[in-house]
């Protein structure tokens, strides 16, 4: 051995090899005594910790989390197949659920307290997901330079008047995809189309940034109306400094209130098709059913409550009530692709 | 291995003796690049997965834009990097002015910031709401639309932001290569009357070329991976069409085709630099060093100098990291717990293994290549290595669907012929981390150690090998000293590198594993850029204390200065090489040595 290695060499690789062992080779084991939960979580670890603190707090079950792109934690799910760790699937839009759904990624759920909490067009049919909490994207304008009586419907939008005034932000958002594919479901593809088509030359800039800074270029006058989600808008009225003061120039206008609706998406969870902690895994969203929880949706992320028995936060309860679309919303997931062909002729960004 | 069978006599084995772990190395080499190389191939093995009409859609509608915003991109950096990295490795490797010897370390520290990080950070400080057009708008009284002023979220602004972040790249290759370059070319070339600017140009960078291109290439890797700069910035290129087309298409076959796309442009920039550089070599051909006496810049010079080095710290560095502190002194909510700490622990040695690991991989390859170039281990390295100019989230698949299938098939037989369930055994863990890095990183330890040590001619390894030295040992008491400051920017090189990396950790991680850059990105990517500022500023941080350290390492690393000096008096055998210089004219040392069997 002396002759074929040097003892540096052996050396280097003995630290090589106790910095490896050192690090923690798995997050959670397997079969331990203490119960729990294994989360893959496309909702980011700080809006969704400290609920996850409080149930552990309360049935002594504790919680594993990996969070990222909900794209990519499904691809994980397919490939660790019967054996992955995972017992719960959550995505912050509808369209992911469906898609899980549709992979077979997880499982059917019946249970008393879900659908007791959770209204059926926010859940799904089968109970293979259930909606958690719900956000709308409506037309938000300048309070100075647009009169809320110029606006009617997304799909005004496309009028002469508006053209070089409205903000956007990319159609590689998961927000605007859906957009699209709501109105492909209620409206058909080509008016989709067409409303993209109108849409695009009436843009003021070249979509960027997200959509605070959409929000943010509305006070800036960079342009008069965007389409952003709500609780954007929330968060900048409940926060401090520069973005309170951007967010109090703005009005919220909800779009198509004569017609559809406007749109709304859903954030929720499913039980994973080989759940090792099935049990575990309903408790949990049952209690992210809660009424507790819920009303911690709505006042630290200033989301809407999925059940019309908890009320929204003081600032949502400002916007005004709306008429939200109420189509099922895994239609969303369904047209996602086409929504994408849609926006990619249309030239939207 | 027939490239060895047919080589020269001189780089066969020197006796039968070493023939066995001779071929037992070039086993060892071959398994490792082939499984390095896994997670590439199976990208490109979706190549052949039919994609349906999407192709038809893409080439319609976007394909146009995302192949031409690649290229303005990669070509507008390329230039960018080269302009900036280069010039300044020299001044402060040859010349002497005001401030050098901070500037020789201080350059290198715009590798520790995150691409997103700068971009979201210049969005704040430069855009219409931030302070800079406030302040003009106070002074002028114009509003939006009555002023010019350059718009940050562009293409042009994501070639700044990238170039700005890379150019450290070229920086410290190019400075490595100056440093190790025998004074006596320098010294020839002077006496044959070249001055500064000849010697600079005609002798000191055609040797320093590989180091230089090796630099580049990494940049425009890296470049080709972004996705966080052109994401936010709205600027379509091939990697957002990547993820748009998995993501929002629903295709992941057409988007892994597309990552294949990706690859051959790689693939044509490799080939492209190697067919330029034709079978030309630069070895060094002396060991005799002295100290040169650097040039002495004075006045406008000076000054010149002085600015050239301030400027890339500046607006890489200093003016991003004060935007960083302002915001961090803002939320000291987010930092100010244990928590935070365990996670700067976490990420440090994260990226301390992570570097070990793929330098001493690198080490590996580039060693067992030298000695018998098998054409397998040659092309399977070559794949390996392009696995850095791939979008973390794609190769972080390919990690996962070789992983994954392996565990599944252990525990499917476990199951069926003992009863027993072994789970997930590599997925999910932090081995499939460490593995994810090395892939990812292979390609900045690999170019950077060959680079290093393509300089030290073949020679060095037959005196060494006819003395009785075993290849093992030759290269960890020849080649490895000689190296030290090469082998030091590799480690320092991956280890900034694993500091920075979102993608592959985010997907691939373990349960509640968080690093820093999860953290400042899962803010900053929901806009709350301030609350981010400490995690981002914490990755510059501990990308700092590397960097000095290395950086004065690499300082006195040059032969005949410092801490070399004293290696000429160890009495260990095996560094006689480095102090009893072979008798090859200096001179001949620019001659492109044509017959080097080891064509790469």
């Amino acid at each position: 051995m002396r002759a074929l290695l040097p003892r540096p060499l052996i050396w280097t690789l003995a630290a090589m090899a106790a910095t490896t062992a050192s690090l923690p080779l798995t997050g959670c084991s397997p079969g331990a005594e203490t119960e729990e939960v294994n989360l893959y979580s496309a909702r980011q670890e700080n809006l969704i910790a400290p609920l996850l603190e409080q149930f552990t707090d309360e049935t002594g079950i504790e919680v594993n989390l990996v969070t990222g792109s909900a794209d990519a934690l499904l691809q994980r799910l397919r490939q660790e197949g019967r054996n992955s760790p995972a017992d719960v699937f959550i995505t912050v839009d509808a369209g992911r659920l469906h898609q899980a759904h549709a992979a077979g990624v997880l499982q059917a759920i019946e249970s008393e307290t879900l659908e007791d909490n959770i209204p059926e067009r926010y859940r799904d049919p089968d109970g293979e997901w259930f909606g958690l909490s719900m956000r709308a994207r409506p037309i938000m304008y300048h309070r100075d330079r647009v009169d809320p009586a110029e606006l009617s419907t997304y799909e005004a939008l496309t009028d002469e008047q508006w053209e070089g005034r409205i903000c956007i932000r990319s159609s590689d958002n998961v927000y605007n995809q859906s957009l699209v594919a709501s109105m492909i479901a209620s409206e058909g593809a080509d008016a989709a189309q067409a409303w993209v088509d109108g849409l695009v030359p009436n843009l003021a800039r070249r979509p960027q940034g997200g959509d605070r800074d959409q929000i943010r270029a509305l006070a800036d006058g960079v342009c008069d109306v965007a389409v952003a989600n709500t609780y954007y808008l929330g968060l900048m009225l409940e926060g401090d400094g520069r973005d309170r003061d951007v967010a109090e120039q703005i009005g919220v206008f909800w779009p198509n209130q004569d017609d559809r609706g406007t749109h709304v998406n859903v954030s929720g969870a499913g039980v994973t098709a080989h759940a090792p902690n099935r049990d575990n895994a309903i408790r949990l969203i049952e209690y992210l059913s809660s009424a507790e929880a819920q009303e911690w949706y709505a006042e630290a992320n200033q989301e809407y409550p999925i059940r019309d028995d908890v009320p929204t936060s003081e600032i949502l309860a400002d916007l005004g009530d709306f008429i939200s679309d109420d189509i099922d919303l895994y239609v969303l997931g369904k047209n996602n692709a086409e929504a994408v062909r849609i926006m990619d002729r249309g030239g939207w960004r | 291995m027939t490239a060895s069978a047919t080589s020269p006599g001189a780089h066969a084995p020197a006796s039968r003796r070493l023939r066995l772990p001779f071929s037992a190395w070039s086993m060892a080499a071959v398994v490792t690049a082939l499984v390095l190389a896994l997670p590439v191939l199976v990208i490109f093995g979706h190549v052949f997965i039919p994609a349906g009409e999407v192709w038809e859609h893409l080439r319609q509608t976007v394909l146009a834009d995302y192949v031409t915003n690649s290229l303005v991109l990669l070509v507008g950096v390329g230039i960018g990097v080269l302009l900036i990295g280069v010039p300044v490795a020299w001044l402060v490797s040859m010349c002497e002015f005001p401030g050098r010897s901070v500037f020789q370390w201080a350059l290198m520290l715009p590798l520790a910031m995150p691409a997103y990080i700068i971009a979201y950070t210049y969005t704040g400080i430069l855009d219409f709401s931030g302070p800079v057009q406030g302040l003009i708008r106070e002074l002028t009284g114009l509003g939006y639309g009555e002023y010019w002023f350059p718009e940050i979220r562009s293409l042009g602004g994501a070639m700044v932001m990238l170039l700005l972040v890379l150019y450290p790249y070229v920086y410290l290759l190019s400075r490595a290569a100056f440093l190790e370059q025998s004074v006596c070319v320098l010294e020839v070339s002077r006496t044959l009357g070249a001055g500064p600017w000849e010697g600079f140009r005609r002798v000191a960078l055609p040797l320093a070329r590989p180091a230089i291109i090796a630099g580049l290439t990494l940049a425009l890797m890296e470049v080709l991976a972004d996705y966080g700069t052109v994401a936010y910035f709205g600027v379509s290129t091939f990697t957002t069409g990547v993820f748009r087309t998995w993501y929002g298409l629903g295709d992941p076959a057409a988007a892994a085709q597309l990552s294949a796309v990706l690859l051959s442009f790689v693939f044509v920039l490799i080939l492209l630099e190697r067919w330029s550089r034709a079978k030309a070599r630069f070895h060094h051909t002396s060991r005799r060093y002295s100290t040169l006496p650097r040039y002495r810049l004075r006045g406008w010079k000076a000054a010149g100098a002085f600015f050239a080095c301030l400027l890339p710290i500046l607006l890489g560095f200093l003016i991003p990291t004060l935007q960083l502190g302002i915001w961090a002194v803002q939320t000291t909510d987010q930092w100010m717990n244990p928590r935070f700490a365990g996670l700067v622990f976490n990420t440090f040695w994260l990226a301390i293994a992570a570097a070990i690991i793929a330098v001493g991989l690198a080490l590996v390859l580039a060693y067992a290549q030298r000695m018998e170039g098998g054409r397998v281990t040659r092309v399977a390295v070559r794949i390996a290595g392009m696995g850095y100019a791939v979008p973390g989230t794609v190769i972080a698949i390919g990690i996962m669907i070789p992983f994954a299938a392996f565990d599944n098939a252990l525990d499917a037989f476990m199951r069926d012929t003992f009863g027993v369930s072994t789970g997930l055994l590599l997925s999910g863990t932090v081995f499939a981390l460490l593995f994810a890095y090395a892939v990812r990183f292979l390609a900045v330890s690999l170019q950077t150690v060959e680079a290093g040590l393509g300089k030290i001619q073949p020679s060095m390894d037959d005196a060494a090998r006819s003395l009785g030295l075993h290849p093992l040992k030759t290269l960890w008491q020849v080649h490895m000293p000689i190296m030290r400051g090469t082998l030091l920017t590799a480690l320092l090189l991956v280890f900034v590198d694993v500091l920075k990396e979102l993608p592959a950790t985010l997907i691939l991680r373990p349960f509640d594993f968080n690093t820093l850059a999860v953290r400042a990105f899962e803010l900053a990517g929901d806009e709350r850029l301030p609350e981010s500022s400490s995690a981002a500023l914490a990755i510059v941080l501990v990308g700092l204390v590397p960097v000095i350290l290395l950086s004065m390492t690499i300082g006195r690393s040059r032969p005949g200065q410092g801490a070399g000096q004293e290696d000429a008096t160890d009495e260990d055998p095996g560094r006689r090489p480095r102090s009893r210089p072979l008798a090859v004219p200096a001179g001949t040392a620019v001659n492109p040595s044509a017959d080097d069997p080891q064509d790469r």
